[in-house]
């Protein structure tokens, strides 16, 4: 079975079109969610700071706007994972409030396990992605 | 007493009336910096219920049988818990009896503490039949003094990178008996399948048929390999609850090392153990998940017991990152209404009082963070907008048997939930009306999701409709 990355969180369904896209989008600004779009080739789980396509749009209210930019986005990065973040800034929160896919590389080969047997029957755990094995901005390209 | 019988001195040896002892003060007017408590009392007859109430307020502060002169050291006004108000509850012999406590009665940061004054001696109280502590106000000022919860929802989220929806567990069935590799394979699939989290149950502690570390190894191998097959961080509940503290320690550093993101612990290790186990757990940037086991035995009668929403309260002081709260539709107690009131105690910065919701008194939490409620027991993919809808967001849904029982296999089983609950959050930031229309939309996704098809033929016609025994009693009156 292909590899599948299913961070963020509409991974399971079909992807979004760009009215679905439209209506999340809506739906974040409707709560006072300012967006930003961020994309990157390397996918690991604890690859936290994905490159900002440009600053978090805190002025922005317009939908069609944001929409644009996924798509400058896409353009610029064909290959590479894009995620749409809306994000919450209120007291107690200071977090993302969504944070979806909207850009898929075709090809992923996904992540080696790496285990390194050690003592007492314990084993040190390493995730891998395979693409990272090629230099940044040549990933994907398959 | 006759009105020419001689009114005994306060400070007279003998028994005296709690009431005429300063407990019972209907002219008090609690402090912001009291610890409120309001008991559900139900006096023996003949009792009447001011003196129960001042019974009440006596016993969990200063008071003995019998006057004593060692009293009159202290400052026995500040001291002595004051009883203020007792409502009668129609067509009961029950009453509300309002208690305020000073601040300076209990030790900063001890839950344990606060328990022992609180339901030390008083329940066993003979002028009384029943006892419920049905709900407390704790001041901003004390609430500084707890750590509170090891990571909180926001830490959690952002260290589990998972944003916008609930997340999804399931416990491991059968919950005694797998060995450990058995039991690794069931993690394994239902987290490759789309679940963010396994769980042990409260009661797999170190079992012949499977020791700890054994099932801990086997578990962070089912663990590491579906976060490969996925690319998300995956956790299970390593339950490190032990006979010891220095078991549980043991244990817990062994989790730690092998790489968990979570620990459990259950309920019955005691307030101490918890709190412990909490500071541990923030040291370390272990989330600890926290299994209400044995709650029941207290929290479900309506006369006597404590309530759930103090339980909740307690634990959000001591340091949880999760607890089971219910789940309003599945197989284990909940009326709706309470069980909204434990999730906003769980979760709120700021909560109201709601008598509807049980909610008793205003609760300030200041910047305190939130405990994750888990929905947990009996509940499955079909009724993933109820869930929603009752439960919100910040919240971990449970789906046990709603994983490992499905048809076509665990791995399926986890799917058909996570694709549920996806379509379903989706739906509703379209604005759809997701009580409503929430079968078609489970069903329209079904359409391509064969897992989700398969889980909703299979248990289109559970539900659990049984009456709930704790119901909140509403009393339109004035709180603090």
């Amino acid at each position: 079975m292909a590899f599948h990355l299913t961070q963020g969180t509409f991974s399971y369904l079909p992807p979004l079109n760009d009215d679905e896209i439209k209506m999340q989008i809506e739906y974040a600004l409707g709560n006072g969610w300012p967006m930003s779009v961020e994309f990157t080739d390397d996918p690991h789980p604890r690859n936290t700071y994905w490159d900002m396509w440009g600053l978090p749009m805190f002025d922005q209210k317009d939908p069609a706007a944001i929409l644009y930019e996924v798509n400058e986005c896409r353009k610029a990065y064909p290959r590479h994972y894009i995620r749409l973040n809306a994000y919450d800034p209120s007291r107690g929160r200071q977090t993302l409030a969504l944070s979806f896919i909207v850009n898929r590389p075709a090809n992923d080969p996904g992540f080696n396990l790496i285990r390194q047997e050690t003592s007492n029957r314990q084993i040190r755990y390493t995730l891998h992605s395979y693409a990272t094995d090629k230099a940044k901005g040549e990933r994907f390209t398959d | 007493m006759s009105s020419t019988e001689q009114k005994k001195n306060r400070w007279a040896s003998g028994v005296t009336p709690y009431r005429e002892m300063g407990y019972w003060r209907p002219d008090y007017e609690p402090s912001e910096t009291d610890i409120i408590c309001v008991f559900r009392i139900t006096p023996q007859e003949g009792v009447e219920p001011e003196e129960a109430a001042a019974a009440v307020a006596g016993e969990s502060s200063t008071a003995t049988w019998t006057v004593v002169w060692t009293d009159r050291l202290t400052a026995y006004d500040n001291y002595q818990a004051k009883a203020y108000q007792v409502i009668p509850i129609p067509g009961t012999d029950q009453y509300f009896a309002y208690i305020a406590y000073s601040i300076d009665l209990f030790e900063e940061g001890s839950i344990t503490n606060v328990a022992a004054s609180i339901i030390g001696n008083v329940f066993g109280f003979k002028a009384l039949k029943a006892l419920r502590l049905e709900d407390m106000r704790f001041p901003l000022h004390y609430i500084k003094t707890f750590q509170g919860p090891a990571h909180g929802i926001v830490v959690e989220r952002e260290y589990l990178d998972k944003y916008g929806r609930p997340l999804l567990g399931a416990t491991t069935k059968p919950k005694l008996g797998l060995s450990a590799r058995n039991y690794g394979r069931v993690a394994y699939e239902a987290l490759r399948g789309g679940l963010d989290f396994t769980k042990d149950d409260e009661n797999i502690g170190s079992q012949p048929f499977m020791r700890w570390r054994d099932r801990f190894l086997y578990v962070m191998e089912g663990v590491n390999r579906a976060a490969a097959d996925t690319g998300e961080v995956k956790g299970h509940y390593l339950n490190i609850t032990a006979a010891t503290m220095e078991d549980m320690y043991e244990r817990a550093e062994f989790a730690k090392e092998l790489g968990s993101v979570i620990i459990m612990i259950d309920l019955v290790v005691g307030y101490t153990g918890i709190q412990s186990m909490a500071k541990w757990a923030r040291k370390n940037g272990m989330i600890l998940h926290l299994h209400r086991a044995g709650h029941g035995t207290y929290t479900r009668q309506k006369t006597h017991g404590v309530s759930f929403r103090v339980i909740s309260k307690w634990m959000r002081l001591i340091g949880v990152d999760h607890i089971h709260a219910g789940t309003v539709v599945g197989k284990l107690e909940g009326d709706p209404n309470m069980i909204h009131g434990f999730y906003k105690t769980l979760r709120d910065a700021q909560v109201a009082a709601n008598l509807e919701e049980g909610l008793f008194f205003d609760q300030d939490w200041g910047s305190m963070p939130g405990v994750m409620p888990v929905a947990s027991g009996g509940i499955h993919a079909g009724q993933m907008h109820l869930l929603l809808h009752h439960l919100g967001e910040d919240v971990i849904l449970q789906f046990g048997g709603g994983t490992i029982g499905h048809p076509m296999g665990i791995s399926a089983g986890a799917t058909a939930n996570r694709v549920a609950l996806e379509a379903m959050i989706k739906a509703r930031n379209e604005g759809k009306d997701i009580l409503h229309e929430g079968p078609e939309i489970l069903q329209k996704a079904a359409k391509w999701s064969p897992a989700l098809q398969a889980a909703l033929d299979v248990w289109k016609d559970v539900s659990f409709n049984y009456e709930s025994t704790d119901t909140p009693d509403v009393i339109p009156t004035p709180s603090v």
